[in-house]
């Protein structure tokens, strides 16, 4: 987990609730175009900024980062203020830099809880104006909430959302095969041996994988991690888990690695148009999923974002070249475990417009300005005042039907929930030996429970 | 080290270097050059190793996206296929800034941050070279092994400093940041070159008459053009390419940020758009290249030749 | 954009004039001790520049590595202790001495001998541009070049890596360059090399350039060629820039993190100090170890550091 799950595309991640359908939207949908005349009146209650300047520093970066700054364009002109939006690759090496001296941003979007702690702990963070909170409130679910809270001061509002638990594959090679989508984990593996068996030529696989990237390789390996756990034993471990109640190499987690093992480390069924398992640590993740274009790998696990990592000209749907179905649980009869992501607005500073600009941030209102201009993808968020209707991509509407369904169990990914020395340290390692250098699921869990932060 | 270095006879001087050399010449007019079948061979060798994944780079960027990454770009020797999109595409960017704004704010951050430290650098070099001063060779150590610092401790007291002083957020930042971080390896280097000079030299002009300052503006700045002139290429590619002093302390807005921020952003928030990521590279190594072959002229030989007799 | 090359202009004169001052206020300076004084505005600057940038920040880096993993906490060795007592870490020590030891080394011999080769033919700017390039080319531009050397493909896929395709084109089986350790190691080190050639080249060209003709003609009319020329004339009289040379390449390999960075992430067994101390620093919040870390690398730098001054004791 890194910058890189800094989503835009984002999804609903409604816990026990289901979104509530109801458009808070104040005027019809009309396509977003700035020209066109906004409605200030929701605006009045942030009374007149003109001259001021908000700043707002992001690890997302265009073109991810251009329906965010068209959606503040009705901000802008209904306030006066102006909100000068900066993306970097390298916001989360850089925002703690940027804090200690002296120079953080009025605003960051901060994509880990954990994150978010540390930056709290500098004493620079600003907490969260009452306007802020109450829209919190009202349009959030209470474990939202909690993600934004620090020893019981709420300081960061929830914007969006993103969900990891997809498997990425061809319609259309399943339709040639005569695959169905499984729809529970038994049917998943049966699946698996299956395609595993219909194609033998060496090189097709049915599951590729890769955990590639940079100085965060493995990330991808803990989504795979989490996404199991919640499904092999529940949430209450995964809690206990996260928040270190129970050790990290505890036997529940032991089992998730040897479920997880039973796909990633066998050969028969990775890693797809890529070699074999040694190969999942050094495929970059952008890349990892495309043989499945070229009909040598058929599932590729990946957060809702890998929409947007396709090459152009590949149609994304349910009729398209690709799409993606749910992670399949053990029992969905009973619950629909979800694992996913979201970033959070953390003030730096007290200024009535930085306060304005946080309490718009949390409104339907915001959330409903992305939506309208948000056109490839990515403007779920977990607002429960946004209206569905507006969203215009395959990938928004299918993770909005999972996660109204009323059995979804939503957990937050837990290695940004753990300190930054696990969650984007020695659990990404963890990872990689564990495939490439193939130490055993006891092994790793108990080095990574070693360097737990005291 | 191979013992096979070329026999290379005097005379034959190529001619991008004729401009001011003051050269005396032993045998007249330009003999060719010979050098030995291996030599040639081993440069040949050296030179293909050096170039080839750059080619390879280059052929990548004129290529469709979908080839890059299915077939190997020596596939297009057999069947080629070229689109002039990667560039196109990366020219004209993403969202709503143009490329040349970050192309201006490269040579507005760049220049100072070259011109600065190879100023201050030349007057310390020739302090630490021909000024006697108690302590003058561990002050000179100490310059040159701060070379060890990594940037990333320094950012953030000098982030605090230049908020006291109230500079930041202006170029000054950069430029104050690049002229620190490039002084200890150009005063290295200047000294390596100004400390070499004929004493005979300096001996002669100050019997003369000419005071420390005449001897440095006069005698030792033109002979030690050729070390000055090399530092200053590396300092500049080094800003140039530089990513994370001014994200750091401009930050990645097109007002102030250089083309390498513009570059890095190419690719979006994820995906390794290799075809953007190639033309890119390519577009921000004109510059340095044009600015090599520029320089390249003040190599001269034998500046001092003659000089001394 | 005016406004900006206004900007740009001031800088420079500013520049311009605190250069003249200096330079008025040094020739002001007379009688015995006027070098003392003189120094002052010569050496003033660099030192006062760097003590504030770069001196000043060691200081806080060597405190905070003495305070505990988070760099807040009491005063303690604990943080060396991490150093020496995880696997991982020693063997980003033991990585590092591979850098530091056959980078320069290898970018020295190949700079030099090239630029040995190349001096005085007509193309020589042409063939000094080639292998210039590589510096001309951002960490960015470098880890995309690289990728389509090493990338790996099964040896039944069509590859994209060229090394790979050089072995499938030999009947062998293609290989992960970047996983299989220890050889992954120098082949991270070639991407180094291969960037730093281009330095060695150019300045020791430059130091060539200037042994004086009448030198190299004497020699000749003694007899001296080839081998004995660069033995006897050559190498002696470059000998210092060899050694700056040598020694501005170790420390760029000693605080190396960036290739490693781009190309394993510091996985697979490639993973040098430098790299670390950036994790730890900025992505692990472990400030504290990042700093220490850090310090290892000013320990590490004292072998490079007592080599010159042995050397400039024996020049001045």
């Amino acid at each position: 987990m890194s910058r890189n799950l800094v989503r835009t595309i984002a999804v609903a991640g409604a816990t026990a609730l289901t979104l509530s359908m109801v458009a808070c939207s104040s005027d019809g949908g009309d396509a977003g175009d700035a020209s066109s005349s906004i409605d200030c009146s929701a605006f009045s209650s942030y009374g007149d900024l003109s001259g001021t300047e908000v700043s707002v520093y992001t690890a997302i970066v265009s073109p991810e980062a251009d329906p965010y700054i068209e959606s503040f364009k009705a901000f802008e002109s209904c306030t006066g203020a102006t909100i000068v939006y900066e993306g970097d690759k390298a916001f989360s090496e850089q925002i703690s830099v940027r804090v200690q001296g002296g120079n953080a941003p009025d605003i960051a979007f901060v994509p880990q809880p954990g994150m978010l702690q540390t930056l709290v702990a500098t004493g620079e963070a600003v907490a969260a104006p009452a306007e802020t909170e109450s829209n919190v409130d009202e349009y959030f679910s209470e474990d939202w909430k909690a993600y934004g809270t620090v020893d019981g001061t709420f300081y960061a509002a929830p914007l969006g959302a993103s969900v990891k638990s997809l498997v990425w594959y061809s319609p259309q090679a399943f339709a040639d095969n005569g695959y169905e989508v499984p729809t529970t984990w038994d049917e998943l593996m049966t699946l698996t041996e299956q395609i595993a068996a219909d194609h033998n030529d060496g090189l097709t696989k049915p599951w590729c994988a890769g955990f590639g990237d940079g100085a965060s390789t493995g990330w991808v390996g803990t989504d795979w991690i989490e996404d199991v756990l919640l499904r092999t034993a529940g949430g209450e471990t995964y809690d206990q888990w996260t928040s270190h109640e129970i050790p990290f190499n505890d036997p529940a987690v032991v089992d998730a690695f040897d479920t997880t093992g039973a796909i990633l480390k066998n050969d028969d069924y990775v890693n797809g148009g890529l070699g074999d398992h040694k190969t999942i640590s050094s495929t970059a993740f952008v890349d990892a999923g495309l043989p499945i274009l070229d009909g040598t790998c058929y599932l590729h696990r990946q957060a809702s974002f890998y929409a947007n990592s396709w090459p152009e000209g590949t149609t994304v749907g349910p009729d398209g070249d690709v799409w993606a179905f749910y992670l399949p649980a053990t029992d969905p009869d009973q619950a629909k475990p979800v694992v996913g992501g979201g970033d959070f607005a953390l003030a730096f500073s007290d200024r009535p417009e930085v306060q304005a600009f946080q309490t718009y941030l949390a409104s339907a209102d915001w959330a409903n300005e992305r939506a309208k201009a948000t056109t490839a993808g990515g403007a779920v968020s977990a607002n429960k005042g946004l209206d569905t209707d507006l969203l215009t991509n395959e990938v928004d509407k299918l993770s909005v039907e999972m996660l109204t369904d009323d059995k979804t169990v939503f957990r937050f990914d837990g290695s940004d929930l753990m300190p930054s020395a696990v969650g984007a340290g020695t659990f990404w390692t963890a990872m990689v030996d564990w495939t490439t250098e193939d130490k055993s699921s006891e092994e790793v869990t108990t080095q990574v429970e070693s360097t737990w932060p005291a | 080290m191979s013992a096979m270095v070329p026999v290379v006879e005097a005379g034959g001087r190529a001619p991008e270097l004729s401009s001011g050399a003051r050269r005396r010449r032993g045998n007249g007019a330009a003999t060719r050059t010979t050098s030995s079948p291996l030599a040639t061979v081993v440069a040949i060798l050296i030179a293909t190793v050096w170039t080839v994944p750059t080619i390879g780079l280059l052929i990548t960027s004129f290529r469709p996206q979908r080839d890059i990454s299915t077939s190997g770009w020596w596939t297009v020797f057999a069947n080629p296929d070229f689109t002039l999109d990667n560039y196109a595409q990366a020219l004209s960017g993403s969202g709503s800034s143009s490329m040349l704004d970050f192309f201006v704010n490269s040579l507005v951050i760049t220049i100072p941050s070259t011109l600065f430290p190879l100023a201050i650098a030349a007057l310390a070099a020739y302090g630490f070279a021909w000024l006697q001063f108690p302590g003058r060779q561990w002050l000179f150590v100490a310059v040159f092994a701060l070379q060890i610092v990594p940037l990333q401790v320094t950012l953030v007291p000098l982030m605090q400093m230049y908020g006291a002083i109230g500079i930041d957020g202006t170029y000054w930042t950069v430029w104050i940041s690049h002229t620190i971080f490039g002084l200890p390896l150009a005063v290295f280097m200047m000294f390596n070159s100004i400390r070499e000079l004929p004493p005979a030299l300096i001996e002669a002009a100050t019997i003369d008459g000419a005071n420390p300052v005449q001897v440095f503006l006069r005698i030792v700045l033109p002979l030690a053009t050729p070390a000055i002139a090399s530092y200053g290429i590396f300092q500049f590619l080094w800003t140039w390419n530089d990513l994370l002093v001014s994200m750091v302390f401009l930050g990645g807005s097109a007002r102030v940020a250089p083309l390498t921020v513009y570059i890095s952003q190419l690719s979006g928030s994820r995906g390794s758009a290799w075809y953007l990521l190639s033309a890119g590279a390519f577009i921000s190594m004109v510059i340095p290249v044009v600015v090599f072959l520029v320089m390249q002229r003040y190599f001269v030989r034998g500046l001092t030749a003659g000089a001394v007799k | 954009m005016a406004e900006k090359f206004g900007q740009m202009l001031l800088a420079i004169v500013v520049l311009v004039a605190v250069v003249g001052v200096l330079l008025f206020l040094a020739s002001l300076a007379r009688g015995k001790r006027g070098d003392v004084v003189r120094s002052l505005f010569f050496v003033g600057p660099t030192i006062v520049l760097v003590a504030v940038g770069l001196v000043w920040p060691t200081i806080l880096t060597i405190v905070q590595s003495l305070r505990g993993a988070s760099g807040s906490g009491a005063l303690s060795f604990t943080n060396f202790a991490t150093i020496f007592t995880r696997d991982d870490l020693r063997q980003s020590i033991g990585n590092t001495a591979i850098w530091v030891l056959l980078v320069p080394l290898l970018a020295i011999a190949i700079g030099l001998l090239y630029a040995i080769i190349v001096d005085r033919t007509p193309i020589e700017a042409f063939a000094k541009t080639l292998i210039f390039l590589p510096m001309a080319i951002s960490m960015v531009g470098a880890s995309v070049i690289w990728k389509f050397v090493y990338e790996y493909k099964p040896t039944l896929a069509p590859q994209i890596g060229l090394l790979n395709q050089v072995l499938k084109s030999l009947g062998f089986e293609t290989q992960q360059f970047l996983v299989n350790g220890p050889w992954n190691n120098l082949f991270l080190i070639i991407v180094m090399i291969w960037i730093q050639a281009g330095f060695a080249m150019t300045v020791l060209s430059a130091a060539i350039k200037a042994i004086p003709d009448e030198i190299i003609e004497a020699a000749k009319i003694d007899g001296a060629s080839g081998w004995s020329l660069f033995r006897f004339i050559t190498l002696p009289s470059i000998r210092s820039t060899l050694v700056m040379v040598l020694t501005t390449i170790a420390i760029a390999a000693l605080k190396v993190f960036d290739i490693v960075r781009t190309m394993t992430g510091g996985n697979f067994g490639t993973s040098v100090v430098a790299n670390d101390f950036y994790s730890a620093s900025f992505t692990q919040n472990q400030p504290g170890l990042g700093s220490a870390l850090a310090v290892l690398l000013f320990v590490l730098v004292s072998p490079i550091i007592i080599y010159n001054v042995k050397q400039l004791r024996e020049a001045y």
